[in-house]
């Protein structure tokens, strides 16, 4: 078995990417995930990587659409003002279907908001975000360790289906320290015989695009994205469910807040109030079927997020009226204690269900 | 046995171009096409396709290609040349795109001695999206967003941007050419060529400036048009070597 080292959460995507096998990173700083940019700058020159420090988010997320045209495995990395900028690159890589890996650490928006954890970029990372009809696959871990399983998994997943893949963190995962385990990876980038490399003996030029300006080609293009959208809505859900089976509510949370509800949970169980935790780990595709069936037999649902209320759109739609979904959530880098999480736990349940 | 003496050049598909009738886009992807082949790099030549009336220009190369976002191509180049640094990285873009949209991107390309060439189509209009103001339009010109001709109280000053890029050390080879008679295209020829040479020395950044024409926005016939260039651009767009290993000659 690996050591298990003491790692911040920044430092640990940083390093999952280069056991994956990136060698290319373009970045620009800004709170809280600077530390991945400053951890790619010491460590990529000692893997004869790139490290390049752009002059923005802009400049950034568009020599990531370069390089992965030119078949390599690339990252880049940001917070919610600089996810914003890279909106523009990341449809047109998801147009040219360039696989490639970009994460946000979120924080408190909307505008410059604040560098304090937030859940807020749900909206943007998940229904698009850029213009035009396009998916990113959206991976949203909740601890260090599965930071590093996460950024391996999503360097795999990009080449495999030639998409965007996003991993969404926050502020909190982002700066905390757990011990982690870099296990041998297995991740190998496959054969890229669509890249601009250079011709070399090849007969016909390769080119990576994403314009179609006959009307027909266009529809015939979005057409074969959405079948390979519906592929990932079938092969890529991930989630966890914990003590759902007896449950007569079922928390609904993602990333660091799945870990404060857990908690709240725990605390409910004690008190022999019948809760369960449903966690999705991928938020597109989103965990739809599962929940739909949890809806199916629970009393009601209670969506706790660091946002306004976006996730709980889709977990409304999910549920399609089989039970009550109520909302928590706090803004503004708030991050509610496990006791206010389970005083609306009791408040919840008094309300009822069906 | 008849000898050729022209020919269309192997880093040009025999397609025909989408241009307007005296368009000088066509000439000057001619002139990097006869470059790339009598360098014999097409087998390792990388462009970059622009935003802009040649956005369709990775149909025309004979090469690999990547079609970039509105003024990103100088980003885009960045990526593949650390992907593929010993391959020949171009970059093909109208003024609406480098100077305008992406004028950062090809600041920062040039600053960092990043070792890709530029071809830049300056022909101080918007082609594309049919002839509004650019960054280059002349004072007093008239275009589409400044109907009553470009004023420097509320549109400043066109942007000259071999001079401005001269200024950074990064760039290694910064020229200024047109297309408007045979004796400048032979000179046009000759700078794209030094500059594609320059990249394969592994000098750093070098951008040629091409001042072209776009008799369709411009209202006039292709041989006004070039006569236009010739009376009003290259007064305020001054021709020539403005920075090289040997010294600038302006
Ligand atoms: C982000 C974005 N903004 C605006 C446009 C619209 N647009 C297309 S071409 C163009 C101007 C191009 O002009 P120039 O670069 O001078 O090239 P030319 O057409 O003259 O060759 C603009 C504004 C776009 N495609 N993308
Ligand atoms: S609009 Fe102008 S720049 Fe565009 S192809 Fe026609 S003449 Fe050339």
């Amino acid at each position: 078995m690996a050591e298990k080292v003491l790692m911040k959460g920044n430092e640990a995507i940083g390093e999952a990417a280069i056991v994956a096998g990136c060698r290319h990173y373009f970045g620009y700083p800004i709170t809280p995930q600077t530390e991945l940019t400053e951890y790619m700058a010491k460590r990529m020159p000692l893997v004869n990587g790139v490290f390049l420090q752009a002059e923005s988010e802009v400049a950034a997320i568009n020599m990531v659409y370069g390089a992965a045209g030119a078949g390599a495995r690339v990252m880049t990395s940001s917070s919610s003002p600089g996810f914003s900028l890279k909106q523009e690159g990341i449809s047109y890589a998801a147009g040219a279907e360039l696989p490639c890996v970009i994460v946000n650490v979120m924080r408190g928006g909307p505008g410059l908001g604040s560098i304090q954890p937030g859940q807020a970029d749900y909206f943007q990372s998940t229904k698009g975000g850029g213009h035009g009809d396009y998916r990113n696959i959206v991976l949203a871990p909740n601890s260090v360790q599965e930071l590093v399983d996460v950024t391996v998994l999503a360097f795999d997943l990009a080449d495999q289906y030639r998409n965007p893949v996003l991993i969404l963190g926050d502020g909190a995962l982002g700066q905390m320290m757990e011990p982690v385990e870099f296990k041998a990876s297995q991740s190998k980038a496959p054969e890229k015989p669509w890249a601009a490399t250079g011709m070399k003996k090849r007969s016909q030029p390769n080119v990576i695009n994403s314009l179609y300006l006959q009307p027909d080609a266009l529809e015939k293009h979005n057409i074969r994205l959405q079948e390979k959208y519906s592929l990932i809505q079938k092969n890529e859900i991930r989630y966890e469910q914990l003590m759902t089976e007896d449950a007569e509510l079922v928390l609904v949370a993602y990333g660091i807040t799945s870990r404060i509800v857990r908690s709240a949970m725990e605390k409910a169980r004690k008190n022999g109030m019948k809760v369960g935790l449903f966690r999705p780990i991928s938020l597109w595709p989103f965990p739809e079927e599962a929940l739909q069936r949890i809806a199916s037999r629970v009393k009601m649902l209670l969506t706790v997020e660091l946002s306004a209320g976006q996730m709980v759109e889709d977990v409304r739609l999910a549920a399609n009226g089989q039970c009550p979904v109520y909302f928590f959530g706090r803004t503004g880098g708030i991050i509610p204690s496990p006791q206010a999480v389970y005083d609306q736990i009791v408040t919840t349940y008094k309300k009822g269900g069906k | 046995m008849a000898e050729v003496l022209f020919a269309r050049p192997k880093a040009l598909l025999d397609v025909p171009f989408h241009y307007c009738p005296g368009c000088h886009h066509g000439i000057i992807h001619r002139l990097v096409a006869e470059v790339i082949d009598e360098l014999g790099v097409g087998e390792i030549t990388i462009g970059v396709a622009p935003v802009g009336c040649s956005v369709l220009a990775y149909e025309y190369f004979n090469c690999d290609m990547l079609e970039a976002a509105h003024g990103r191509a100088p980003a885009v180049a960045t990526g593949v040349k650390r992907v593929h640094p010993d391959a020949v990285v171009f970059t093909y873009q109208g003024d609406g795109d480098l100077a305008a949209i992406g004028c950062a991107e090809i600041v920062h390309a040039a600053a960092r001695g990043e070792k890709i060439t530029t071809v830049f189509v300056n022909n101080a209009i918007y082609g594309m999206t049919g002839g509004q103001m650019a960054p280059t339009t002349l004072i007093d010109q008239v275009t589409n967003t400044s109907p009553y001709g470009r004023k420097s109280a509320e549109a400043g000053l066109p942007i000259r941007m071999c001079e401005m890029l001269s200024t950074l050390d990064g760039a290694k080879y910064i020229t200024r050419v047109a297309i408007n008679n045979a004796v400048n295209m032979a000179k046009a020829k000759a700078a794209i060529k030094k500059a594609f040479e320059l990249q394969l020395s592994g000098a750093g950044f070098s951008m040629v400036e091409v001042l072209s024409t776009c008799p369709t926005n411009w209202g006039m016939t292709p041989l006004e048009a070039s006569d236009w260039l010739e009376k009003n651009m290259i007064p305020y767009y001054p021709l020539g070597v403005y920075k090289s290993p040997e010294g600038g000659s302006k």
